[in-house]
């Protein structure tokens, strides 16, 4: 049997921990630049806000009910959410860490809904944060019992184990809500008059393969019971490694720009050094704002080679801003821009190329050195001059809470 | 490391090399010399981490600075950095950090009879006792205070 431990409203309730007086108040979290809403407790989402509505068009609803509401703190939630999967690393040898706030759990020997409610007490002590357990033959239909434990049990765990309370769940979930299936697909799937998930367990299957592909016809045999998708205990190494931001404000200021985009790249190189891999190709994109229709839209790409494989801050930056260059245009107002990293493998398998220039053990040792200094004396104090100093670019974060377990001058203090 | 030819005309080879086996080289820790080798040697450990010492679970510890003289007793002074534990069970006498009407507090668990208390360690501040009308939750167990002297 396989589990699925999903935080409740993850975001929120991590703002919660260290401000137990916000319990039963409605909260929400906005997206980066405090623009949308990407996070809500029960007490907002019942109040209508919707999930990336615009912080700005429901300004009145806000102060008529006192919602709090938070920048997104990903220190915190990055910190909380180490700590649930530490905690559940104490109860399972072989688990999955599927995202921020989830992870996939090997309860094959010992599948009780004692043993789930024991580990769901266990995260919440520890940790501070609730979470639902969702436990089936297989990843799909643990997401199915997870939204039933979430939404329709007090305890917060439920168990899909056989034939009826299978059919009955299924029956009454919506075939757009299943793991796996896309706006489109479940577009097309109504129109063949598939709308819940018993539907589409019980529909041709090359009817399933000619309009959804193979992967369709996984979720299917999934639904039935049938394991496709196993448990990944191991990470596999990232594909690609990418810092995008949208800017505070549109800006024309090259000079501005290049400081961003310098430092997105030194920031795919740290942690490139961190994963202890390096890239060859590297892409640089810009954007204007595309919600103004009123200013000159430019969305420009371009992906450069390195000759050897790096991780080195000085080559990707330098190659990063060559990149920018080429497509900057002086009259457009941009919103946004994003270094992306790629054709990732791991160090000790680069080959330097015939025309390397570079020493490249003594760069090694560089970085390697600039990276300890910054562990130990905080993020960037030693950085590349193209980073600059005053980071103007920088989202506004105006109601952001105190990094209460990464930063010891944020900790929680108490007048005792 | 074994080598693999991957290409071959009359005047030359190219090999790939194969990286996936490593050979463990014996490892000296003075370093290869030729004097008297260190009679300490053999005697070295593992130096002594504090984070070992004081952490036990650090899944569910956290860190809390105090102000104020309410636990003076106990041995908790004003600016002290507290390490809380939150998977130790709370029981009868252990400090605890809870969080009272709204706010939070430090304070010394005590059960009397049927009646609970959170108890100060100065004879200025009175024990409160835990009601079911108050708003009050547990936030985890004190651990250890530190305390600097420079």
């Amino acid at each position: 049997m396989i589990g699925l431990v999903d935080c409740n409203n993850f975001y929120a309730s991590c703002e919660r921990v260290f401000k137990p007086h916000l319990k039963k108040k409605p909260i929400i979290v906005l997206s980066n630049n405090d623009g949308c809403v990407i996070a809500r407790s029960n007490e907002a989402k019942a109040l209508g806000i919707k999930m990336g509505e615009p912080a700005f068009k429901i300004k009145k609803l806000i102060a008529k009910n006192k919602v709090s509401v938070f920048s997104t703190n990903f220190a915190l939630y990055g910190d909380l959410s180490h700590r649930v999967m530490e905690t559940l690393k104490t109860e399972f040898n072989r688990f999955e860490i599927y995202s921020i706030d989830e992870a996939f759990l090997d309860f094959s020997a010992l599948t009780s809904i004692d043993r789930a409610i024991f580990v769901r007490n266990k995260i919440r002590q520890w940790t501070g944060i609730p979470v639902s357990i969702g436990i089936a033959p297989t990843k799909t239909l643990a997401k199915i019992a997870n939204h039933i434990a979430k939404n329709y049990t007090k305890k917060g765990v439920f168990i899909l184990n056989n034939e009826t309370n299978i059919k009955r769940a299924l029956s009454t979930f919506q075939v757009e809500d299943l793991w796996g299936i896309g706006k489109r697909s479940a577009y097309k799937l109504k129109k063949l008059g598939i709308k819940t998930a018993l539907d589409f367990k019980n529909a041709e299957t090359t009817c399933v393969k000619y309009n959804l592909s193979i992967n369709g016809t996984h979720i299917q045999r999934e639904l039935k019971g049938e394991q496709c998708y196993e448990l990944k205990t191991h990470q596999s190494r990232k594909k690609s490694i990418s810092t995008t931001r949208s800017f505070a404000k549109e800006t024309k200021n090259y000079n501005l720009i290049k400081e961003a985009v310098s430092n997105f790249a030194n920031n795919c190189a740290i942690k490139l050094r961190n994963e202890k891999s390096c890239c060859s190709k590297l892409t640089v994109f810009l954007m204007t704002n595309f919600y103004k229709t009123n200013i000159k839209q430019h969305h420009p790409k371009i992906t450069l080679f390195f000759s050897t494989a790096t991780n080195d801050s000085l080559e990707i930056s330098s190659m990063a801003i060559k990149a920018l260059n080429t497509i900057y245009k002086v009259n457009c107002a941009y919103k946004k821009a994003g270094v992306i990293v790629h054709q990732i493998k791991p160090e000790k398998e680069v080959q330097i190329s015939l025309f390397n220039k570079i020493d490249r053990k003594k760069r090694n040792n560089l970085m390697q050195s600039v990276d300890k200094i910054n562990i130990i004396m905080g993020r960037n104090k030693v950085r590349l001059a193209s980073q600059g100093y005053e980071k103007n670019w920088e989202l506004k974060k105006k109601q952001l809470s105190p990094c209460y377990t990464t930063q010891i001058k944020d900790i929680l203090t108490i007048q005792i | 490391m074994k080598l693999k030819s991957i290409y071959k005309t009359k005047t030359l080879e190219l090999y790939a090399s194969e990286n996936s086996t490593t050979l463990n080289m014996p490892y000296f820790e003075n370093g290869v010399s030729a004097g008297f080798p260190s009679p300490a040697e053999d005697h070295t450990q593992s130096k002594i981490d504090l984070n070992n010492l004081l952490i036990e679970n650090p899944s569910a510890t956290y860190y809390v600075r105090v102000n104020g003289d309410s636990m003076l007793g106990a041995g908790i002074v004003n600016g002290d950095l507290l390490i809380v534990d939150r998977s130790i069970e709370v029981t009868n006498n252990c400090i605890v950090v809870a969080h009272v009407d709204g706010e939070f507090t430090v304070k010394r668990i005590k059960k009397v009879k049927k009646k609970t208390f959170l108890q100060a360690e100065n004879n200025n501040y009175k024990p409160i006792e835990i009601t079911k009308e108050m708003d009050f939750e547990l936030f985890g167990v004190v651990a250890h205070a530190i305390h600097h002297f420079v």
